[in-house]
């Protein structure tokens, strides 16, 4: 009975909404720059998403009066901006034994004391717990790196290497190599892809990751030759399972010793081959210069990039992918001709109206150090607590570290589940009050948020603010939050603003915080 | 509300107006979601809304992710070109735990698999693959996932879901939620064939259970499956409850980023009440502690909740042994261990709350490895790998004979059986659905269920 008095009889039902007919609108595929009179407040505020985590008012306010063209050379010719911020580590948790230390616990096996080797083997257990806990002192590092830095396009960029260069402390267990290979991808973020290709295959993480350390000209290993044209380079389809073979021959003896690459002449198939139709002697480092040769490669670079910094590419609509495509084909033409160089490909984007169309704003899924790092940078809130923030980047699917497979993150729509959508929500809930996603309000963070600010910069942008009329401010919140608004969400917020009889103090300002957070929109950026 | 009242399966009409499948395909018409809808629906076992079809069955499928080797799971211990093969991690014939009438053993990790191989609880199916084999992790999990050879297209449990929903949630709703391409109305089953949505324990839903109009609901844990910011006062919770049932603004696209989560975020407010209730429930056996176990009692206590749902998705990772996998003992062993402890206390678990009937759980990787380990004391990708099903309706044994280790191509073993013959059978049988319009064309089903 209740499901009877549940169930709307088709009466009550709206009448079924005629399909739309009109093609879809699509973004304009032009990569000329925009107009410098076209670059405002939303202009500035979508560069700073898109090339960094997203600016607070201030910083918004501040390249929209330098313009298009000195916001775009600040952000990408970053390395006129002063920043050090490196993490101090250790370098030796995970040394290999020493000659002594072998010796020994082949002697201990020897005469089978047992106690000596139970010895051994704690120490060994000590020292990976001991590196365990760098581990997720580096991921903390690098999440307060991308909160502070101010070159935000070269930890966009490093994030991005990562999830395209996957690699995982899950599998190589030495954070100190992790940290390597974060700094090396970071060095060469927006310098050349080349560098980063020849630098990959000498990278003590990715030769462990995919057991490149332990393969011999007798026994080729085809992980890394594999991966290196499927997922580095040049992408599935464009080479063929013998130019793995060969390539994997051609990287053979590519290893390293402690916390450095080694070539290994005596492992090494100094014979010859035939990788992508090109024959010769070749080692490791003609493998990559063959790679690059391909037009193939500038595409499927210039693709990530795309995908990374525009929009999902595939994205499943197909009047969009057709443009995308124009667009992409237009990055790589611009990469191969400069010899793989990223920054004017990145400068040509950034100043692109494609980049700025208002169908391209706006629409990208946040990924969820985007999210996190983002709401910190715009909104001013607290840190509160590095370790709540990883465990939830982790809970979205993006553990700093720990990609989850050699393919690296998906992104896009993979980011959002119905399970995600919470965590998303609740981290913005912690920011903003310090109430944490699981536990009581006893843990919760006395440090609090202060909404103030925010509004004194807003009104900046926003005069009316000032005036402290309610739809003024909601209107700036929401310009500033989510880019847009939505006259139901706004219905909604309107609502809860009329419930607290108008009056906006900080508790009253952080709720709607809250509320805006919770929306769809603000997945976006 | 709902929840103590005496339900019955469901209609077409309850299906259509309750929880999540219509949250998922019309989120164009929020206003449409009635307050009683939200609750808990629950099915009801042995209510049949349609004689003769089974709406009772559920269906689990176990994913071991990184490509679990075969040959060390279910051992060829009769055969010498194993131990040729793998001198430094074949498993010892001695040490083989053997079957019945079999000329394979189970590794012996595998101790609590084997205790429900004597129950009759677990069929083999070895040799299992596909046609020219992928030995990209993802491509191959792709395949498996799709049921398709190129690996592109929706999951083969998503397009089970849209072909059974036809006719629900976006047209009849009016919504604008986009229908199944190919309206798949089946004769032969008739009306009221209505599965509830999936759920997959996880960070994310699997390919395979991602259909055109239908997804599944995924989540990993359910004390994160809620908003905390209701817990700052009512007005929060009101206001929050409001946004997220606006909807879509006019003009946006469906399609749009946008239009997918504003459904998302819907799907997830429904869903939340729904299954924190159920996942609450306290098994009634003890499970060890892996996540394998873990992800398993969950899924558990949701069928011991009635939930209606039909298909649960688990996974477990770490099979991507290249090296020092080990062979007794080792890596790979401990993997073993884990998993077959953990289902062993599943169908304790589901045996004592009466529904190991119900239950049919099937066990899969993206694919095998090499015959021959490699210089790492590790094996590489490789293809055919055997198969587990597991549920008192099974075929219990060892189904069909061992691929080839000698007849071999370039190193790895032929197939024998095509997954999608055992997708086949599953569909047709255990989830009284069409297979060959789900999976494109016809498979002859592979004989995993017994003769009633």
């Amino acid at each position: 009975m209740q499901n009877s008095t549940a169930t709307p009889t088709p009466a009550s039902r709206p009448a079924p909404t005629p399909q739309r007919t009109e093609p879809p609108r699509v973004p304009t595929s032009s990569l000329q720059p925009l107009k410098p009179e076209l670059f405002g407040f939303e202009e500035a505020r979508h560069l700073l998403m898109r090339a960094g985590f997203g600016g607070s008012p201030d910083q918004i306010q501040l390249l929209t009066r330098w313009g298009l063209k000195k916001s775009v050379d600040y952000l990408v010719d970053y390395d006129d901006i002063k920043y050090a911020g490196d993490a101090d580590v250790r370098s030796d948790i995970m040394r290999e034994p020493t000659v002594e230390e072998r010796q020994e616990y082949r002697q201990a096996q020897a005469r089978r004391d047992e106690d000596a080797l139970a010895r051994l083997r704690l120490m060994r257990q000590r020292a990976q717990q001991v590196d365990r806990e760098q581990m997720r002192e580096i991921q903390n590092w690098w999440l307060t790196r991308m909160i502070e830095t101010p070159r935000p396009l070269q930890e966009k960029l490093t994030l991005l290497w990562h999830g395209h260069f996957a690699t995982s402390y899950r599998t190589i267990e030495n954070s100190y190599h992790m940290l390597m290979q974060n700094n090396f991808l970071r060095k060469n973020a927006a310098g050349n892809f080349g560098d980063l290709l020849g630098g990959i295959i000498r990278d003590p993480a990715m030769l462990a990751y995919l057991n490149n350390n332990n393969s011999r000209k007798d026994r080729p290993n085809e992980n890394l030759a594999r991966e290196l044209m499927e997922l580095f380079s040049l992408g599935v389809g464009n080479y063929s399972e013998d130019d793995i073979k060969q390539g994997a021959r051609a990287l053979t003896g590519y290893t390293f010793d402690g916390n450095e690459f080694v070539f290994q002449q005596r492992n090494h198939d100094t014979g010859g081959k035939t990788i992508l139709g090109v024959k010769g002697n070749h080692n490791g480092d003609d493998f990559v210069k063959i790679i690059l040769q391909k037009r193939e490669c500038a595409r499927f670079i210039a693709g990530k990039l795309y995908k990374h910094f525009v929009n999902d590419f595939p994205s499943g609509r197909p009047a969009f992918d057709k443009v995308a495509q124009g667009v992409v084909d237009d990055l790589a033409r611009t990469l191969s001709g400069g010899r793989y160089e990223l920054r004017p490909v990145l400068k040509r984007l950034f100043m692109s109206q494609h980049f700025y169309d208002p169908l391209v704003r706006g629409e990208q899924i946040k990924s969820p150090v985007q999210l996190i790092v983002g709401a910190v940078r715009q909104l001013k809130t607290p840190v509160r607590d590095l370790s709540v923030l990883n465990d939830a980047a982790e809970r979205m699917g993006q553990e700093l570290f720990f990609p989850p497979s050699v393919k690296g993150w998906d992104g896009g729509r993979a980011w959002i589940n119905t399970a995600t959508m919470f965590v998303r929500q609740n981290i913005m809930v912690f920011l903003l009050t310090g109430r944490r996603p699981i536990g009581r309000d006893a843990l919760a963070d006395q440090e609090r948020f202060e909404p103030g600010k925010l509004l004194t910069q807003l009104a900046d942008a926003y005069p009316a603010v000032n005036g402290g009329d309610s739809t003024a401010v909601l209107d700036a919140m929401l310009r500033f939050m989510l880019g847009r608004t939505n006259p139901a969400g706004r219905a909604a917020l309107e609502d809860f603003m009329r419930s607290r009889t108008g009056k906006l103090d900080d508790e009253g300002m952080t709720q709607l915080c809250m509320l805006i957070t919770s929306m769809p929109e603000y997945q976006l950026c | 509300m709902s929840y103590d009242l005496p339900l019955t399966a469901f209609t077409r009409r309850q299906f259509l107006s309750t929880g999540l499948v219509m949250a998922s395909a019309a989120v164009a018409v929020p206003h449409f979601i009635q307050a009683s809808a939200m609750g808990l629906q629950r099915a009801q076992p042995g209510a049949k809304s349609i004689p003769g079809v089974n709406e009772d069955n559920i269906f689990v499928v176990i994913q071991l992710s990184g490509g679990n080797d075969g040959l060390n799971t279910v051992v060829p211990f009769g055969d010498q070109a194993y131990y040729r093969a793998r001198p430094g991690i074949g498993v010892r014939a001695d040490r083989v735990i053997k079957l019945s009438k079999a000329e394979e053993g189970l590794h012996p990790s595998l101790a609590p698999l084997a205790d429900l191989y004597n129950e009759g609880l677990l069929g083999i199916v070895q040799g299992v693959g596909y046609p020219n084999p992928n030995r990209s992790h993802f491509k191959s999990m792709d395949i498996w996932h799709t049921a398709e050879t190129s690996g592109t297209g929706e999951g083969w449990l998503g397009k089970y879901f849209d072909s059974e929903c036809v006719g629900f949630g976006a047209f009849e709703s009016g919504g604008r939620g986009r229908a199944p391409a190919t309206p798949a109305t089946s004769p032969k089953l008739g009306k009221g064939h209505n599965p509830q949505i999936g759920i997959a324990i996880g960070a994310s839903a699997p390919l395979a259970m991602k259909g055109r109009a239908i997804s599944a609901v995924s989540f990993e844990s359910a004390d994160l499956f809620r908003w905390t910011g209701a817990g700052e006062g009512d007005t929060l919770a009101q206001g929050y409850e409001q946004i997220t049932r606006a909807g879509l603004p006019a003009g946006v696209d469906p399609d749009s980023n946008t239009g997918f989560l504003t459904r998302t975020a819907l799907d997830a407010q429904i869903s939340s009440d729904m299954i924190r209730k159920a996942v609450g429930t306290r098994p009634r056996t003890q499970y060890p502690n892996s996540e394998l176990a873990r992800q398993l009692q969950m899924v558990a206590s949701m069928i011991q909740s009635k939930l209606s749902t039909r298909v649960y998705y688990v996974s477990m990772g770490g099979f991507d042994t290249h090296s020092g996998q080990g062979g007794e003992q080792g890596r790979h062993a401990n993997l073993l261990g884990q998993y077959a402890a953990a289902i062993k206390a599943f169908y304790a678990d589901l045996k004592a709350q009466g529904n190991d009937g119900r239950v049919l759980t099937m066990t899969f990787s993206e694919f095998g490895r090499r015959v021959g380990q490699n210089a790492s004391q590790g094996t590489d990708h490789g293809t055919a790998a055997p198969m587990f099903l597991t549920g008192p309706m099974v075929t219990p044994g060892v189904l069909n004979p061992h691929p080839s280790l000698s007849d071999l191509d370039q190193g790895d073993l032929k197939y024998t059986v095509d997954f999608r013959q055992v997708y086949a059978s599953v569909l047709e049988k255990w989830l009284t659905a069409d297979a060959r319009r789900i999976l494109g064309s016809k498979f002859d089903p592979a004989p995993i269920f017994r003769k009633s």
